[in-house]
């Protein structure tokens, strides 16, 4: 099981240290350098700022008032003037609400992870430096969250508590709590049996010295760059909440619920309908091609 | 081996319990008494109450647990709130629609995976390389259910060549293997099998790739060994993991499959659990994501047994 310690993986994180110890400029200096050698990455991180910006200055940047709808101007096409983006169900104006749309799907995409990268990190590590029934108790729990597929997780759970945000965001964060406990746990078993940590002990650092200075500052890499493989996943999860009606409700603009609300409009104008989506997609490739490109400039290994 | 398969088997035990008492949980944390899971609001409260004994729900938790227990059991998943109808009747047709359509999904993303996988791990560093790794990215993180649609947009409606909708003509949900039914199927099949396609090509590139640095490749080829002789051994060094991995992935899309079966309005599992969620018929809910959970736990467990038999390199005790 997991407790067994791989002992290829301790004797990588040996290397790591001792290089770590004798390297002058430091770690992220290194980390920095790698990652400017890598356009692909830098492209990526390129648009995820640019869209960063422009739904966080959403108001100055969209062109409409994003819930000012017209009977009217109802499902314009693209390229239509004013609307270069068409309108939708309602003849609002599409642009704005994808630009206003951005700021719940991004929200809902970070917050949990960022919640469950707290939690998961500090049951994790709990378990992997305690040993014994501690551990014992931590990894049979999520051994249970493991037997659901997280995409049934997730709509278990909002699906009971009914539709909503925050009950979104709470589903989410269950999602992925086991998971990046898993990670942080393995991680920290390893990390845990290496000379330095004993080496620690002896010197009669207490054990919460341990962990804060010896342990934290090896695993907190690893699981980082897990987290931010999550991001990506967490996106497609929570906008599919709202596109099944368990997360963001109207008239608030969501990118998984704009797809849901224009679902019917595919036969009058399909590749208005389908934008929502697209955004979608470009951001959680380029979160997912972030994550990678971090991963190889840390050089964790998995 | 036997005491592994023993221990593997009653360690499969406590989680399924673990699962039921989570599903049993479900309409515990659900706003609002769960005696309105059973009865309709306008009931008068003499009636309410003859019910809430009748159920045991006067009676403590881990009372009403076992009693659950003992009911789900027996194969009773209680009755819809919407239909009165017993929900595991329901559930049967459901579950044989959603088991046809995950299982092509996870055979083409398995074959499709371990094709561009091998040739990715092979040719290491080249363009192949590049062309495989780029469509497993862009195949973890398409919004599947996006996919779906764009699908319907360019095949229904553009081109009007296969149907948008429903499992059968006339929006039957009872399956036969004709092409009436079929071709039903093939737009969500191949929007459902994208996700284990990424994952399978990741992982058997992996898998390839650290196959071909080893020596005994080296020594294959060093003996003059042809090149499809020497591909026969990668492939047998390969298979154990990837038939695991593949294994998992049908799990997921037995449970995933919710967001791509509300899109084509497939009659599965996921359309079921789609309305419940509408009508909050709780026990309709409950009692979907039970058994598509359960399905999942044992087949982790089939997986874990397959991989310990296949596999002569794992010792197991």
């Amino acid at each position: 099981m997991s407790s067994t310690t791989p002992t290829a993986a301790e004797a990588e994180l040996a290397v790591q240290a001792r290089q770590g110890a004798a390297r002058s400029d430091g770690y992220w200096s290194g980390v920095l350098k790698r990652l400017k050698r890598d356009p692909v990455t830098l492209f990526c991180l390129a648009i995820l700022f640019t869209m960063l910006m422009v739904i966080v200055f959403a108001p100055f940047v969209a062109p409409a008032d994003p819930y000012q709808g017209s009977m009217i101007r109802r499902l314009r096409g693209l390229g239509t003037p004013n609307y270069p983006l068409g309108t939708d169900e309602l003849g609002r104006d599409m642009l704005t609400r994808l630009i206003y749309g951005g700021r719940l799907s991004w929200f809902m995409g970070i917050v949990p992870v960022i919640f469950a990268f707290v939690i998961g990190t500090t049951l994790g590590v709990l378990a992997g430096f305690a040993g014994g029934k501690i551990n014992m108790a931590i990894m049979r729990v999520t051994d249970v969250f493991y037997a659901f597929p997280s995409v049934l997780l997730a709509v278990a759970i909002s699906g009971a508590l009914g539709a909503g945000i925050f009950n979104a965001i709470l589903a989410l964060t269950m999602v992925f709590v086991p998971q990046i406990i898993r990670v942080a746990e393995s991680v920290t078993t390893s990390v845990r049996n290496l000379d330095f940590v004993d080496a620690a002990r002896a010197s009669g650092a207490s054990a919460f010295t341990i962990v804060r200075v010896h342990v934290l500052g090896n695993v907190l890499g690893p699981i980082f760059v897990y987290a931010t493989s999550l991001i990506s996943v967490c996106m497609i999860l929570s906008s599919g909440l709202s596109f099944l009606g368990l997360g963001t409700k109207p008239p608030e603009p969501e990118w998984g619920l704009m797809l849901n609300t224009l679902r019917t409009a595919i036969y009058v104008q399909p590749w208005v309908a389908v934008l929502p989506g697209a955004c979608i997609f470009v951001t959680s490739i380029c979160f997912n091609m972030v994550s990678d490109g971090l991963r190889q400039a840390m050089d964790v290994k998995g | 081996m036997i005491l592994y398969l023993v221990r593997r088997i009653l360690y499969a035990v406590p989680i399924a319990l673990a699962v039921g008492f989570f599903c049993f949980m479900l309409v515990q944390i659900a706003p609002g008494d769960p005696i309105n899971a059973i009865v309709p609001p306008d009931a008068p409260g003499d009636v309410v109450e003859q019910v809430r004994r009748d159920y045991g729900l006067d009676k403590p938790l881990p009372v009403q647990f076992g009693l659950w227990l003992m009911k789900v059991v027996q194969g009773d998943l209680g009755r819809s709130l919407a239909t009165g109808r017993p929900v595991w009747s329901d559930l049967q047709t459901a579950i044989g629609n959603t088991l046809t359509l995950a299982v092509c999904a996870a055979l083409l993303g398995f074959i499709i995976g371990c094709i561009l996988g091998g040739l990715a791990g092979t040719f290491r560093g080249t363009i192949l390389d590049r062309v495989a790794t780029t469509f497993a990215v862009a195949g973890v993180s398409v919004p599947h259910y996006w996919l779906g649609m764009v699908m319907v947009v360019i095949f229904s409606v553009q081109l009007n060549w296969l149907p948008a909708m429903g499992a059968g003509p006339g929006g039957s949900s009872d399956w036969s293997w004709n092409w009436e039914h079929m071709q039903h199927l093939v737009l969500p099949a191949i929007t459902l099998s994208v996700i284990p396609m990424g994952i399978v090509t990741r992982t058997v590139r992996g898998i390839v790739s650290e196959i071909m640095n080893q020596e005994f490749v080296t020594a294959l080829r060093g003996k003059g060994l042809r090149r499809f002789d020497v591909f026969l051994h990668v492939v047998k060094n390969a298979a154990p993991n990837a038939l695991a991995i593949m294994g998992l992935q049908l799990g997921y899309l037995m449970g995933g499959s919710i967001l791509v079966e509300t899109v084509f309005s497939w009659p599965g599992t996921g359309l079921l659990l789609n309305s419940a969620i509408f009508q909050r018929d709780l026990p309709v809910l409950q009692g979907t994501i039970l058994v598509l959970a359960m399905f999942f736990v044992a087949l982790n467990l089939a997986v874990d047994l397959m991989q310990t038999a296949l596999d002569p390199r794992i010792k197991r005790a």
